[in-house]
């Protein structure tokens, strides 16, 4: 990688998520590519759900902080293909979301029971790691989470989707 | 036929579906039952709204007139509207809000992971990201329905109403014509006849487990899809369009 390459990256590693600011765009999985087309330095990201209202925090802020290092034609691309999936998220972001209370996605179980979840899904609480707990609402705080609470220590807490 | 129009024409039918949908659980934006329902039916009307800019962008390009999402949405007249009857109806008591979400997100389910396999590599990227939400609403409303229907005595009657209310308008998410059959003879569209019978299978085990009675087969809904609407349809737009109207170069 060149250093204008690391550099963009490096930039791009520093840019926290509008919701959830202890993990990065690029830890979240947002940022799929970054290449020098011409004149111009184009971002690929894909949106987490389609209807995100971040997406746009997440293109002024990744054009703005670049513009900052001295690149100044920035463009982003939305591209769909692959979908999202939480499974891009390291094991490195999935700690960061659970030290800061948020329930990581379970790995690479992007739920295929479809229609009704079959049995409780282990969800363990990112307060006190119980898994003694029970989901209140499919919709949380924003689209990518779920409201689950803990019966242990009867906090209420985001678990993040699997999707 | 000419298949850029076809392909035009499907993707806003597609598009108006999921707006005049999304609009409609908008609508219950502060006045959810309770809090978390109220969450809940607004980021499925988000979820709807960007399938809806997604699909429409794509329809403005096909088309090459230079409309965008935006002109699609908010400068179209009613008649030119070609979501079905079914996404207009009144949201009326929560059990008529979840039966039209049922009848609506499981045929949205088969359809999107059909559309997953079209040749036309936009209809397909956006399919199968559209399915992974879709997914979600399915069992929301399912389980509502379920809930609803094997609860208590009163809740299992406004459950039944609410089904029955509502079934007869889920035949027109079925319907084919021109456009439809153009663009499966060239593996863009998705045959819904296909997944017909999986869709009212589906609706029986829920119905079932829900404890309440398929409704009775009578009358079927149609003209949506041609632009033809109900009264509500014009109230709708009112609403909707009214800031783009009375502004129209208003940005934000």
């Amino acid at each position: 990688m060149n250093s204008k390459m690391q550099q963009v990256w490096d930039t791009l590693n520093t840019i926290p998520d509008p919701e959830i600011p202890v993990i990065t765009v690029v830890e979240l999985g947002v940022v799929r590519a970054v290449d020098f087309v011409e004149d111009f330095l184009q971002i690929t990201i894909t949106p987490t759900y389609s209807g995100c209202p971040a997406m746009k925090q997440f293109e002024d802020d990744i054009v703005s902080e670049l513009n900052k290092v001295g690149f100044s034609d920035v463009r982003i691309k939305t591209n769909f293909d692959p979908a999202w999936t939480t499974d891009w998220m390291s094991d490195e972001a999935r700690e960061k979301l659970r030290v800061y209370g948020i329930a990581p996605p379970e790995r690479g179980s992007e739920d295929k029971g479809v229609l009704f979840l079959s049995g409780p899904k282990k969800v363990a609480c990112p307060q006190c790691r119980s898994e003694d707990t029970k989901l209140i609402s499919q919709f949380g705080s924003t689209a990518c989470k779920a409201l689950y609470s803990c019966n242990a220590c009867k906090e209420t807490f985001d678990y993040f989707k699997c999707i | 036929m000419n298949t850029k129009k076809a392909l035009f024409e499907y993707c806003i039918r597609i598009g108006d579906n999921s707006m005049i949908l999304g609009h409609r659980l908008s609508e219950l934006c502060s006045r959810g039952p309770i809090l978390e329902e109220d969450i809940a039916i607004t980021n499925i009307s988000l979820d709807l709204f960007g399938q809806c800019r997604n699909i429409l962008t794509y329809a403005g390009e096909v088309e090459g007139k230079g409309r965008n999402e935006d002109d699609l949405a908010y400068h179209r007249p009613e008649h030119e509207f070609r979501s079905v009857l079914l996404t207009e109806q009144p949201n009326g008591h929560f059990g008529t809000t979840m039966a039209r979400q049922m009848l609506f997100s499981v045929f949205h389910y088969y359809f999107y992971k059909e559309l997953s396999k079209s040749n036309d590599v936009h209809l397909a990227a956006f399919a199968a990201k559209s399915l992974k939400e879709t997914m979600y609403h399915m069992r929301h409303s399912s389980e509502w329905i379920i809930r609803l229907g094997d609860g208590t005595e009163e809740s299992h009657e406004k459950m039944q109403e609410g089904l029955n209310k509502m079934w007869s308008y889920r035949h027109e998410l079925f319907e084919k014509d021109a456009v439809d059959e153009h663009l499966i003879e060239l593996g863009i569209a998705v045959d819904t006849a296909k997944f017909k019978d999986a869709y009212e299978k589906q609706l029986e085990e829920i119905i079932s487990r829900a404890t309440l009675e398929i409704p009775e087969e009578g009358w079927r809904a149609t003209g949506g899809r041609i632009g033809h609407h109900s009264e509500y349809m014009g109230h709708i737009l009112a609403v909707f369009q009214s800031l783009a109207r009375a502004y129209p170069d208003a940005k934000w």
